[in-house]
């Protein structure tokens, strides 16, 4: 199988894509996926620390770039998933340390060796996300069903599209189907119509999120977390497979009419 | 506003409806977004649209309508130009006109309309 390159994005900071990068690397771990998770978040570090991997960094993305260590040396090993690996980001201030021809000199390198690259974008539209975005084969979206939001999603879709790069997929996190019940929260359907793009999955808001970021233990881990359960149906929608929508969170009584919403295979 | 305190307050009086009305301010917002043109700019475009109409038909300014929507997921610029037309040609006087002028003329139900020489 072909090396597939996944940039996380959102246009909106806070919405998720970190614990999107973090858990959809552990799941796809879970499948038997060799991959490599790129913080490409310059001066703002976190995958790391969500992913409980923070003691271990030696050398950075920028290390790599400035030739100061091989990509290997940079690569830090998941002790439970050996398949995992994660590259951190630099914590310089110097945006301008990392260009996009970099980014793709970085990736075609580990095309070779791994299933899947995962590149955690930094929030914003400026170096970074151009980064992020530059060796994507498939973007993924992250939203919040709230305006701004919103509406940070529809302008990065068309920055995408202006510098043709694919078509984003849609991850809806942190629904409330309670909620979307009573009419105070936008529906999976309400986003999907106004942004025009596929859903690939729904994640329900979960304050076990928290905890599993303070242990450094994605939630992914956690058998009966549902968000954990919908991490987990994004990764094999990711490898091609075709999932039914139907984890636990029917997004406030939408079931039927969800499917209909997703995206087929990329 | 009346209307979207109405709806966002229904009838019981507990707030309803954020949501949509979230999703009207939404799509107000996205579609001026996604035309990228300054409030000057785009009034500046209305004017040049409506003088190039006018080069060809009278319009009624009053009524114009220049507006963006968003319709089955497409950005649209609408616009509703009504325009005046001149005065139709006057038919009661038909007994009085000779054959040979050119007004127009609406021939009688049971009268097989002339050929012209």
């Amino acid at each position: 199988m072909a090396c597939k390159v996944v940039t996380i994005t959102s246009g909106k900071g806070g919405v998720g894509k970190t614990t999107t990068t973090a858990n959809l690397g552990i799941a796809l771990a879970s499948l038997d996926k060799k991959l490599v998770l790129i913080d490409a978040d310059i001066g703002l570090r976190n995958l790391d620390i969500v992913m409980g991997l923070e003691s271990r960094i030696v050398y950075d993305l920028v290390d790599v770039i400035e030739g100061r260590a091989k990509l290997r040396q940079a690569m830090i090993r998941h002790k439970q998933f050996t398949n995992l690996f994660l590259i951190p980001a630099a914590q310089s201030r110097d945006k301008t340390a990392v260009s996009p021809a970099d980014m793709i000199q970085i990736t075609d390198e580990l095309r070779a060796e791994f299933d899947f690259v995962l590149i955690d974008s930094p929030a914003g539209i400026e170096r970074g996300f151009r980064n992020a975005v530059a060796p994507a084969d498939e973007v993924l979206l992250v939203t919040n069903p709230e305006v701004s939001a919103v509406r940070d999603a529809d302008r990065i879709i068309g920055l995408l599209e202006a510098e043709k790069k694919p078509t984003p997929r849609l991850i809806l996190n942190r629904l409330k189907s309670d909620m979307v019940r009573k009419g105070e929260m936008m529906s999976p359907e309400d986003v999907v119509d106004m942004l025009s793009i596929k859903l690939i999955g729904i994640v329900p808001e979960d304050d076990g999120v928290v905890s599993s970021s303070n242990a450094g233990q994605p939630i992914v881990l956690n058998e009966a977390s549902k968000a954990g359960a919908a991490y987990k149906e994004i990764a094999r929608r990711l490898t091609g497979e075709d999932v039914p929508f139907r984890s636990g969170d029917d997004g406030g009584g939408l079931l039927k009419r969800l499917g209909r919403l997703f995206g087929g295979k990329s | 506003m009346q209307d979207f305190l109405l709806r966002l307050f229904g009838r019981g009086g507990a707030a309803k409806g954020s949501a949509s009305l979230a999703k009207e301010r939404l799509q107000f917002v996205l579609i001026h977004d996604r035309i990228n043109l300054p409030p000057e700019t785009m009034e500046q475009m209305k004017r040049e649209i409506l003088a190039v109409i006018a080069k060809y038909i009278t319009i009624d300014g009053d009524s114009v309508d220049i507006a963006l929507q968003n319709r089955d997921r497409l950005n649209l610029l609408v616009a509703e130009i009504p325009f005046i037309t001149a005065a139709p040609p006057d038919f009661t006087d038909i007994d009085d006109v000779d054959e040979n002028d050119d007004i127009p003329r609406r021939p009688a139900a049971d009268v097989k309309p002339k050929s012209i020489d």
